[in-house]
């Protein structure tokens, strides 16, 4: 019946049981990116998600040294980074705060692959690991997205108002550091989740790409939320697909990664959505309101 | 100081009495005490610097007086809901957030939770954007209005949760001259019909002058009120600053000509304090 569809679903796509956890892990992460995403570009703090995407590098390959799960090196070394910088009050951070952790990450990076002898568990830190994840551990990352998505909307009223103005926000008694420790929180949970799907390198496309997609399409921050989400499980389902397709491809030596294709795909509806609702009328308008005003 | 015309002590909304704050060494402000009633237009005027934020940010219980005491409407040590509108807000033309939306979240902005839309919710958000002449623009990104419609949507935002008192800080700056006075004419509507005592910051006493109910006018931290030609006067102003002061009328604008004061030059054709080394 769907036959003309089987020259892009290759033999057993749907059968195959890590394809499953690919599909669902993806489709979960993506949709607590958008959630998380959307408030990351509204408070211009899209550096600082990369920032903890590169610092988490150095947790994940920690972890395979220690034989635990990538995941749990990325949430640790995240909410640790998360915590560090608001410690120190570093809300929008530059490069020169990140060579410290870049310098441990390589160091562990290079660590993995001499003690592993393969270089798998760096392949995996930086490209993510969605096709070879255990099934034991996807109701981890559910519990890990329900609470990350969970502070996000919670939270959603005071930290809309604190993102907006946090003047506005203290008057109206809104505890603005607080919601901005719990935001930092979340935002380190998601780019963890992130990382293992589809990679430290790649992570923050995810977080950002779907997001500032959804900011050009829709007047509404709740819409705008869900759009990311649905750009996100669009882009990875389609990813997965295609990095499963891809095995026979060139060079068929076991395929694309699934990161490439994700981020190829966030990156084309980002360029379609600047096209169709793009900058042009936004600039005009904004000129007249600079005349006005 | 000059004092007031005679208050009626049950209309008191704010009392602000003998409040001194010294930030990191330096007095930011000295012995400031001055009143407002009900449905009163109070200007708080004076250059870049004299200290008008702080003593905003004292009434809203941000910064704590170094002495001196603040009590709202009955004696209340504690502050009750005040309508704010921050200077200087920069809206991201990039955020997806109606004026409408904004507006909303000034009834329930501080609550946890997701928002819950109702009918009653959104005639009150309609009816306030009436109110402020907002309806217009209501649909649109707050980061693409125009500084005088912004400025209307965070008026609308301050008063939604029906505040007894509205403070604003300069919420003139960067308007042009029609927009000034549009937000000027549609405060003094609000002070008046809605009996919400109005409390505004400015270097540029002009646009108020028609408006103004009291005064208060701050140099150096130290502070002259009662109403407008009390206040704005050679006499009174010298006595605030503590060395000769000419006040000039000039057509219908009011100049004040500071001389040898260690205050910071001001330059500007808005400005209406003239400060002269």
């Amino acid at each position: 019946m769907l036959g003309f569809l089987s020259p892009l679903f290759e033999p057993g796509f749907f059968s195959n049981a890590p394809v499953q956890t690919a599909l669902l892990v993806g489709g979960i992460v993506a949709v607590v990116s958008g959630i998380v995403g959307t408030f990351t570009v509204m408070r211009g703090q899209s550096f600082a998600g990369h920032s903890l995407a590169d610092i988490g590098t150095a947790g994940g390959s920690a972890s395979f040294l220690l034989g635990i799960s990538p995941l749990f090196g990325f949430v640790a070394m995240n909410l640790m980074a998360a915590g560090v910088m608001e410690w120190i009050g570093i809300r929008r951070p530059r490069g020169r705060d990140l060579g410290a952790a870049l310098g441990l990450a390589a160091l562990l990076l290079y660590l993995d692959t001499t003690a592993s002898s393969t270089t798998g568990a760096t392949i995996n830190v930086l490209f993510g690991s969605i096709f070879t994840l255990p099934s034991s551990l996807v109701p981890v990352i559910a519990i890990f997205s329900v609470v990350a998505a969970g502070v996000v909307l919670a939270m959603y009223r005071p930290l809309l108002l604190s993102s907006v103005s946090s003047d506005l926000a203290t008057a109206q008694g809104v505890r603005v550091r607080l919601v901005g420790i719990g935001y930092l929180g979340a935002l380190a949970v998601a780019v963890s989740l992130s990382a293992v799907t589809i990679g430290a390198i790649l992570s923050t496309a995810l977080l950002i790409g779907p997001a500032a997609t959804a900011l050009r399409i829709t007047n509404r921050t709740g819409r705008a939320a869900v759009i990311a989400s649905a750009i996100g499980v669009v882009a990875t389902w389609l990813g997965v697909l295609l990095a499963y397709d891809s095995y026979y491809w060139f060079p068929s030596r076991g395929g694309w990664p699934v990161s490439f294709f994700v981020v190829t795909l966030v990156f084309l509806l980002y360029l379609v959505s600047q096209i169709r609702f793009g900058r042009g009328s936004r600039v005009q308008r904004a000129g007249v309101a600079a005349q006005a005003g | 100081m000059v004092q007031s015309r005679g208050a009626d002590e049950t209309a008191e909304i704010l009392h602000v009495d003998g409040v001194s704050v010294t930030l990191s060494g330096r007095e930011i402000l000295h012995d400031v005490t001055f009143h407002i009633n009900a449905g009163e237009f109070t200007g708080l005027i004076g250059s870049n610097g004299a200290g008008k934020t702080t003593l905003l940010r004292v009434i809203l219980g941000l910064i704590t007086p170094t002495s001196g005491t603040v009590r709202f409407e009955g004696g209340a040590r504690r502050q009750p809901h005040i309508g704010y509108v921050p200077q200087r807000i920069t809206l991201d033309p990039d955020m997806p957030l109606r004026a409408r939306d904004l507006v909303g979240l000034g009834i329930d902005g501080q609550r946890f939770g997701l928002p819950w839309p109702s009918a009653a919710r959104r005639r009150r958000v309609d009816e306030m954007l009436d109110s402020v002449d907002a309806m217009r623009f209501a649909e649109s990104r707050v980061g693409n209005l125009s500084g005088g419609e912004q400025q209307r949507i965070l008026i609308a935002h301050a008063l939604i949760s029906r505040p007894r008192l509205l403070l604003l800080d300069e919420p003139l700056a960067n308007l042009d001259i029609g927009s000034e006075q549009e937000v000027v004419d549609l405060l003094s509507r609000i002070a008046t019909q809605q009996q919400i005592a109005v409390l505004i910051s400015t270097h540029d006493m002009n646009p108020l002058l028609p408006v103004m109910d009291r005064i208060v006018y701050v140099a150096a931290g130290r502070i002259a009120t009662g109403t407008t030609d009390e206040v704005v006067s050679s006499e009174s102003l010298t006595k605030l600053y503590g060395h000769h002061v000419d006040v000039i009328h000039v057509h219908d604008r009011v100049l004040v000509v500071a001389g040898r004061t260690d205050a910071a030059l001001q330059h500007g054709g808005n400005e209406s304090i003239v400060e002269l080394v």
